[in-house]
């Protein structure tokens, strides 16, 4: 498939059977838990956009399907919407899913953020979600392990990704003082 | 497409059954006969992380590793920064094979702007991408010689990862850290007598990875060592989600190279090297005949790299004539003031690559302003941590330093 | 008069002061900094990023051990400890916990540019600067030094010590625990 001059370029794919085939089967088996799928225009990110109460089905469905590996759980923080969006990378070791990522979308609400754990269907989510809890808030109910994983253990102040917590953005003026 | 599987909950326990029934620990119950180790960072054989390990006499029982020495809150960082700044901040994290990750954030941010690189680039990325790969790998086997007890190993190590970075020093000017990689082409051409100087090069490593394997790959200690140590089933390494040469170590010949390529794999002919076992034997060996596969990418990439322009014409229309100039005379590139400041539209773009040590991951969503809204960026070494959990209860104490080595962690590429 | 009292009477003071003003001169005190000054074993603690070119260093290529210097794993039997890369608060601690077990005379190199003022994470809420944690005695610039640098620094170091002496607050031990 590559052109004689130059390597393939990262251009629109839309002609791929095997993800037109995927996308049909995604579409026939998870059609009751009305998500909003899409691609992006390289043809290789599947974003799937879902309620929270259906994720945990959802996920299920996925690795029946074939996705069996978590590549990052995390936030993103939206404080004028008060929304907190969980961003789900997932991917799979099959040799005809593989050049796809799933991406799934799932909102929760700012002010106490809890989701079910994804770990008892795909356990590589573990390390990842002990992250998410340390920098966003998000409970994960369910997960066998939740406590901080990067941070010191006398780290005060609160969540270090959400957007109200401020680093310096200027320079300071000079050198503190001499060592204690 | 039908995967059937039992539910997670049952292969877990299943496994730490299956565990202990192989070792007999024959343990009552916690803190009568459990000892608590702090395997703890000021420790040669830990690096900058630290190890709790609960101990029955000389078997570890369980273990729990505890990072975060370097977290340098890199995805906080970048949402303060202009997009050209992050960079060298992407850089820091995995210091030895800096390329990959550059090049994926650079992947990223161009599919934003919806640019792409010349062909040359794109060769002149590939080559180097494959040069770090060689040393990160040469530094990989160093550690795990140095965890053995084996300091000739380590030594012969870094020696040969120095002509490596020579090579690279010549093509960018710089040791380790070079920012080569800009959004749409790279900075710098290649002198005149690099492929000469690429071919000694290769060719030394070559004759010296014969004496490698006479020295640590046939050493009747390093087997004793190594071999059925820290088994990684296949089942267990997807479950996991592993990444890299330990996955490719227990039979999956998964690479992102050949899954998804980017810039110019796709027209270079080279294998995956897997190993069936799934012991630190069999990764230590995956990362040898990696070595070898990269040295052929080299080969065919000097071979086959076409004439054009090094950066992509929806910059360099962007150019000053005293830059004009300079790229004319010199082939080197200078930044316009837009570059620096660059305000892709909104939207999001995600990258995949493969760096020496498995899969990283890049997404940036962009809400149209000079810093990105939000930059989740996943190391292979952190997608490794969970091994340390699951891989070392049943073994000795003495085999925790044989495992650490094997895996390759990195602990400022896992903590970023 | 005085002097043979003190000869025939307390001649366990006086053979302990005669040793304490020969130690304070010129010839054996210039012995005691060669000697320190060749024997300056880093303790193998790495800090962050810096220390693959620390570890560079000792590769046969730059060769440090001419020097006299030999990493050594335990902090009580080695004199220097050399800073590189970032210190995170975590690591801080680690860092502090070790620069106390060390006996004196022990000195400090800061390596990089991330050790002298916060480098390239200069407004990150997880970082410390080394001279707030101990005493710093050579500072290297550079992101990541050569392993060349490193070498001068430690050639720079041995000079001061030859010059300037180990410190003075060693001798005031000595004269204390004499006195008591």
């Amino acid at each position: 498939m590559s052109s004689q001059t130059s390597p393939q370029s990262t251009q629109m794919k839309k002609e791929d059977p095997d993800l037109k085939r995927f996308l049909e089967i995604l579409n026939e088996r998870t059609k009751d838990l009305n998500p909003k799928i899409s691609i992006d225009k390289y043809g290789r990110a599947i974003y799937i956009e879902i309620s929270n109460e259906k994720l945990h089905e959802l996920a299920e469905r996925l690795s029946k399907l074939g996705i069996d590996h978590v590549k990052s759980v995390t936030g993103v923080d939206y404080p004028s919407e008060n929304k907190i969006e969980l961003l789900i990378h997932a991917g799979s070791y099959l040799r005809t899913l593989r050049k796809y990522t799933v991406i799934i979308k799932s909102f929760l609400d700012r002010s106490s953020p809890k989701t079910r754990s994804l770990t008892d269907v795909w356990p590589s989510a573990e390390f990842q979600e002990r992250e998410a809890w340390e920098m966003f808030g998000i409970y994960f109910e369910g997960h066998p392990d939740l406590r901080r994983l990067l941070l010191p253990e006398d780290f005060e102040g609160m969540w270090p990704m959400r957007k109200d917590f401020m680093i310096k953005t200027r320079r300071p003026g000079e050198v503190e003082g001499p060592w204690k | 497409m039908e995967v059937d599987r039992e539910s997670s909950n049952d292969f877990l326990s299943n496994l730490s059954q299956e565990l202990f029934m192989i070792r007999e620990t024959g343990v009552r119950e916690e803190g009568e006969r459990l000892i608590e180790l702090q395997i703890g960072p000021a420790h040669p054989g830990s690096g900058h992380m630290r190890i709790l390990a609960w101990v029955d006499g000389d078997i570890v029982v369980r273990c729990d590793p505890d990072i975060g020495f370097v977290h340098r809150t890199i995805e906080k960082l970048s949402e303060n920064r202009a997009y050209i700044k992050t960079i060298p901040l992407v850089e820091r994290p995995s210091l030895l094979d800096t390329t990959p990750m550059t090049i994926g954030y650079v992947n990223a941010v161009e599919k934003l702007m919806g640019i792409e690189a010349p062909p040359r680039a794109k060769y002149l990325r590939t080559i180097l991408a494959e040069i770090t790969r060689i040393a990160s790998h040469f530094y990989g086997i160093g550690i795990l010689a140095i965890f053995l007890g084996h300091s000739t190993g380590f030594m012969w190590a870094f020696g040969d990862r120095e002509v490596m970075i020579e090579l690279a020093t010549m093509l960018t000017g710089a040791r380790i850290t070079y920012a080569y990689v800009i959004p749409g082409g790279v900075r710098r051409d290649m002198p005149q007598n690099f492929p000469d100087q690429v071919e000694k090069g290769l060719r030394y490593i070559e004759r010296r990875l014969k004496d490698w394997e006479k020295l640590f790959l046939n050493n009747p200690v390093v087997e004793r060592r190594l071999r059925d140590i820290g088994v990684l089933k296949p089942v267990m390494a997807r479950r996991l989600g592993i990444t890299g040469p330990n996955l490719r170590a227990s039979g999956v010949d998964y690479d992102v190279r050949m899954a998804e390529p980017y810039e110019a794999y796709d027209e270079i002919d080279f294998m995956i090297p897997v190993a069936e076992e799934g012991d630190a034997y069999a990764r230590g060996l995956v990362r040898f005949k990696e070595i070898e596969q990269s040295i052929s990418i080299i080969r065919q990439a000097i071979k086959k790299i076409p004439d054009g322009d090094i950066i992509s014409p929806q910059i360099s229309r962007l150019f000053n004539p005293l830059m004009k100039k300079i790229y004319a005379e010199t082939r080197r590139v200078k930044f316009p003031s837009l570059l620096a400041t660059l305000k892709p539209p909104k939207g999001e773009a995600m990258a995949r690559v493969e760096a020496g040590r498995g899969e990283a991951l890049f997404h940036i969503i962009s809400d149209g302003s000079t810093n990105p809204y939000r930059f989740r960026f996943v190391t292979p070494s952190f997608r490794n941590v969970i091994l340390f959990k699951y891989l070392i209860p049943g073994h000795r104490l003495a085999d925790i330093p044989a495992i650490y080595g094997s895996i390759d962690y990195f602990p400022p590429e896992a903590d970023r | 008069m005085e002097r043979g009292v003190v000869f025939v009477g307390d001649i366990n003071i006086f053979i302990r002061r005669l040793v304490r003003s020969l130690v304070e001169k010129k010839p054996i005190r210039d012995l005691i900094d060669w000697a320190v000054a060749y024997s300056l074993w880093p303790v193998h603690l790495m800090t962050s990023c810096c220390g693959v070119e620390l570890a560079g260093g000792y590769s046969p290529r730059y060769d440090l051990e001419r020097y006299g210097s030999l990493p050594f794993v335990s902090p009580r039997q080695t004199n220097l400890i050399i800073i590189e890369g970032t210190l995170t608060r975590k690591m801080a601690r680690v860092a502090r916990i070790t620069w106390e077990q060390m006996a004196d005379p022990k000195f400090v190199i800061a390596m990089g540019a991330c050790a002298i003022d916060g480098g390239l994470f200069w407004n990150s809420f997880n970082i410390v600067r080394a001279n707030e944690v101990m005493p710093v005695d050579v500072y290297i610039p550079g992101c990541p030094p050569r392993p060349e640098a490193l070498a001068s620094a430690i050639l720079a170091l041995q000079d001061k010590i030859r010059k300037v002496g180990i410190k003075r607050e060693d001798i005031e031990i000595l004269r204390k625990y004499v006195e008591k």
